[in-house]
């Protein structure tokens, strides 16, 4: 047998074309269909409820994001309506950063602890019921917060604001603690820490065996080789999972309603009673509505669908490429 | 001198594993006394100065244990101190991480059972007001009412769920990289807002708020859920499967509806309960889509329908003795769905490892 | 004193108790149990300083399970259970008061997979081990040329010390990896099929780069091929199950146990008949 060498140049690239037949387009296509619903059904509810609202918009302008009152007209023109949603919003902010503040740190050794701690049982166990709680409704911390929690909140709310009171944003005007910003986002830690463990403790454990190994092998101790190996590998996953927390937490609604005073006033101090965020607004507002008000109440939830789509868009981002990484 | 000669080669006694890096009984008896002295320390700190309730001695027994460990670890060098020091931190936080839920669990069944008598669960709230006593009136409706709807929203969204996660494995399109982003993006959209959605579309259409408007709302929300845990499970199927079908010579659509999907039955059984499990405590977009009723519904365009998340929501704010009482029971209940979601879904899921 | 060493040293005899403590490391008659299996047997070996020692048998014999037993990687394993003695410069390691980490941070590890860590580049990687064990060292260039060199990475890298461990060839990280575990000056590295995942050329770079360490240090390596051992090692030991647990065959200077083995198994094995 004899290789007969070519000179010629490199030949020409053929195109390997695949071509479907009738039957396998006509299934591309439902399928194709099928899986752009998502695609659609985001598209229209920015759209819908952009519509409903956009008289609001148009009647208001900025006005609606900056102002602070939510004041319903006596419908004969004396007292015009005067609806905003300024408080709501960096309500919504505050009560959500506390929560994740709060819930970070706690999640990530929550997390170390199941994966590198406990014993392997107990791994096991803790995982389950890790997922179980995740999948617990918020209505259920709600009401655990108002019966259960309140009287620790409160009784941690009067240590802070004694303690630390010369901290602009902890002292209190008036001496009423509870329904606070702080109570509320303490409950909503409870919240979004489950779905934050659950996230980290996924990516810590995809932490190739043999990197925690090599760190061993150094002579490195335990936590040396989570500083060294786990961490760095699992952060776009916990940042992730952090994202997913908060956007979990800035559309939360019932927690919110019933653990804060929903009160149209700026308000950063955190043990204040008063404030509030746009779902809990809406819920608040929804059932004694004008057709005005309802209105705006689209309106307040459109704000609140684009928050939580930009916070959640990063979210996906990133885990997305944490995970094609791997 | 004995006679006796010993062959160590032939030792009569067979070696015993043993684990000479684990904690003898020693150190763990000193240790769980060292905790224990910790905890009476902390206790009679408690006592000494005031501080109240169990978040004050944790707080104290953390500190006290804290020093502890510093003293103890003295004699070692910083790096096996720091790694001690660490260890205690990261156990001391994952206790605070773990106590809300755990918490919730007993609370909700110590509370909760007091209620969970059989009329809870065969009666509705139509001829009992929610501060009547607890042997009165019950859910029935609002389960019913709440099945009835993840029921609907699931058959809504289980076909569409598998669609999208058929386009991402099988199809693999222009939009692959985009539909993913969009059920990521979308698996975030605030329960309220779905709700929302709902009420300008299809309540202010038909006029009138009904279970069905419930359903769609939930479907709304419960779409992302079903069609990541669809991908997800047909991403398991290996490729060999795909291969040797097309090598058979089997078209896509043969290939995608006769291979893969029956291999992947259980998986998406998985993603149906997950999804419904997800939604059946959803509170907020009830409340702009299907309200909330006292007595049983069984149409889901007749109107307004009880649900247990709303009988829940409705007897909390009443907030007399007998309706948080009645509220606790309600939470149990719906979490024992939600457990036996996940206890089906388990299987499911397992069936489908094999 | 190798010389000496060559007759005498690595029998498998396990009566035999000597009185003076072998510079390096030893076993005395180590077990090891994953739960209720028994995967190695007795098995008692010398592993002096300044030699090469390969340990050969098919898969699922134990080599693997032994040469973690040898720096305290086994106990990582929840299930993990052991018995007899691991013995380093006549100390048992596995005594009650002794600090693991300190006795791995002696006694080195390089992995199958060339694994750098990834958040970190080529100077950094050297140096990780140094900054893990928090010791102090007062002049980090050095140490990274010299371990770089000892690896013969040095010519290959000396101009991208901040490049990521990644951009490297397989290889080149594998060797990377060996600079490594040298930075914290362990007596003993072990090496668990350090080329199994490397192309040839890369095989032989390694190769060298161990002998040249064995000039200093032991090394204690697992492997599957055949000339690998017969190239780089000074002693060989042939490891075996009948489905039960893994033993010890035999073990002997290389070059013997390659010739004249006293095991007609050792004999079969090495000429490639099964295994």
């Amino acid at each position: 047998m004899s290789v007969v060498p070519s000179f010629e140049a490199t030949p020409e690239q053929r195109e390997l074309l695949v071509i479907y037949n009738r039957a396998d387009r006509i299934f591309r296509r439902i399928v194709t269909s099928g899986a752009l619903t998502s695609l659609i059904l985001l598209g229209l509810i920015g759209t819908f409820l952009f519509v409903r609202s956009a008289q609001i918009f148009n009647d208001r302008g900025l006005r609606f994001i900056t102002g602070s009152n939510w004041t319903a007209g006596s419908g004969d023109g004396v007292i015009p309506d005067d609806f905003s949603i300024g408080p709501m919003l960096t309500g919504t902010i505050l009560v959500s950063v506390i929560a994740l503040v709060i819930a970070m740190p706690i999640a990530i050794c929550g997390a170390l602890y199941i994966e590198f701690y406990a014993a392997a049982r107990l791994r096991k166990l803790l995982s389950t019921l890790l997922d179980l709680a995740a999948a617990i409704p918020s209505l259920i911390f709600g009401l655990w917060g108002v019966v259960l929690f309140t009287s620790f909140g409160e009784r941690w709310s009067i240590f802070l604001n004694s303690r630390l009171g010369w901290v602009p944003f902890i002292k209190v005007q008036a001496e009423v603690f509870g329904r606070s910003p702080f109570v509320a986002g303490c409950v909503l830690a409870s919240l979004i820490t489950p779905i934050i463990t659950s996230v980290s403790r996924e990516v810590f454990s995809r932490t190739p065996r043999d990197l925690i190994d090599t760190c061993y092998a150094l002579g490195s101790t335990r936590w040396g080789s989570i500083k060294t190996v786990v961490l760095p590998f699992g952060r776009s996953g916990v940042i992730g999972g952090a994202m997913l927390g908060l956007g979990r937490a800035l559309g939360e609604t019932v927690a919110v309603y019933l653990l804060l005073n929903i009160v149209f006033r700026y308000n950063f101090r955190i043990l204040e009673s008063e404030g509030g965020n746009i779902a809990s607004l809406i819920a608040l507002k929804f059932g004694e509505a004008t057709e005005y008000e309802l209105k705006a109440l689209v309106a307040a939830g459109f704000v609140l669908f684009l928050l939580t789509l930009v916070v959640n868009m990063v979210a996906a981002t990133i885990v997305e490429k944490s995970t094609r990484r791997k | 001198m004995s006679t006796v000669v010993s062959n160590p080669q032939s030792q009569p006694v067979a070696p015993q594993p043993t684990t000479p890096w684990k904690p003898t009984r020693k150190t763990q008896f000193t240790g769980a006394f060292s905790i224990a002295v910790v905890a009476i320390a902390s206790f009679a700190i408690v006592l000494l100065t005031g501080l109240a309730g169990i978040d004050g001695f944790g707080l104290t027994f953390l500190v006290v244990f804290f020093g502890a460990t510093f003293v103890r670890t003295k004699r070692l060098n910083p790096k096996a101190r720091k790694d001690a020091m660490v260890g205690v931190a990261i156990c001391a936080a994952s206790v605070l991480a773990f106590f809300p839920w755990m918490s919730i669990f007993v609370s909700v069944v110590v509370k909760g059972a007091k209620g969970l008598q059989p009329n809870f669960l065969i009666e509705n709230m139509q001829l009992t007001t929610p501060d009547d006593e607890l042997n009165m009136g019950g859910a029935a409706h609002a389960i019913i009412g709440s099945l009835m709807m993840v029921l609907i929203a699931a058959a809504i969204t289980l076909p569409l769920g598998i669609l999208s996660g058929v386009y991402l494995t099988e199809i693999r399109g222009r939009l692959t990289f985009l539909v993913r982003f969009v059920v990521q993006s979308m698996s975030g959209v605030p329960s309220i807002v779905a709700g929302l959605f709902i009420y300008t579309t299809f309540v202010n259409y038909t006029n009138s708020f009904s279970g069905m408007a419930g359903s769609l709302a939930l479907a709304v929300l419960m779409l992302p859920t079903v069609a990541r845990t669809a991908e997800e499970v047909m991403k398991l199927v290996p490729d060999d499967l795909r291969s040797a079908s097309y090598a058979l010579g089997a078209r896509q659509w043969r290939t995608s509806l006769m291979v893969i999907l029956p291999t992947v039955r259980s998986g998406l059984t998985t993603a149906g309960i997950l999804g419904i499990a997800r939604v059946i405590g959803e509170t907020a977009p009830l409340l702009l889509t299907s309200l909330s009723n006292n007595s049983y519904v069984f149409n889901p365009i007749g109107g307004p329908i009880g649900s247990l998340p709303t009988y829940v929501f409705g007897l909390l704010q009443i907030g007399t003795e007998n309706s948080i009482n009645r509220a606790w029971t309600g939470s149990l209940v719906l979490m024992l769905l939600v457990l036996v979601l996940f206890l089906i879904a388990r299987y499911f899921g397992g069936k489908a490892n094999r | 004193m190798v010389q000496d060493s060559q007759t005498s040293v690595a029998t498998v005899s396990a009566s035999q108790t000597t009185a003076t403590a072998v510079r390096g490391l030893e076993t005395k008659n180590v077990h090891a149990w994953f739960g209720k299996h028994h995967v190695l047997s007795d098995v008692s070996l010398q592993f002096p300083e300044r030699t090469v020692t390969g340990l050969i048998g098919p898969s699922g014999c134990g080599k693997s399970t032994f040469i973690r037993l040898l720096n305290r990687m086994h106990e990582f394993i929840p299930s993990a259970a052991m018995a007899g003695q691991v013995l380093q410069d006549g100390q048992d390691i596995y005594a009650p008061d002794v600090d693991a980490a300190a006795i791995r941070l002696k006694i080195g590890m390089v992995f199958q997979k060339p694994n750098p860590f990834p958040a970190m580049n080529i100077r950094e990687n050297v140096l990780s081990g140094i900054k893990l064990a928090h010791l102090k060292v007062a002049d980090h260039d050095a140490i990274v040329e010299s371990c770089l060199t000892r690896a013969g990475l040095w010519k290959e890298v000396k101009d991208r010390l901040t490049a990521t461990g990644g951009s490297l060839s397989g290889g080149q990280q594998q060797r990377l990896c060996i600079a490594r575990s040298l930075a914290v000056e362990p007596n003993v590295l072990l090496m668990d099929e350090p080329c199994s995942a490397l192309d040839p050329g890369s095989t032989l770079r390694i190769e060298e780069t161990i002998k040249e360490l064995a000039e200093k240090i032991a090394v204690v390596i697992v492997t599957h091929n055949m000339q690998q051992a017969a190239r780089v090692s000074d002693f060989c030991a042939f490891f075996l199950t009948d489905g039960g647990p893994g033993y010890l065959v035999e073990a002997d200077a290389t070059k013997k146990l390659f010739t004249n083995p006293r095991d007609t198994r050792t004999a079969d094995y090495v000429q490639g008949k099964f295994g």
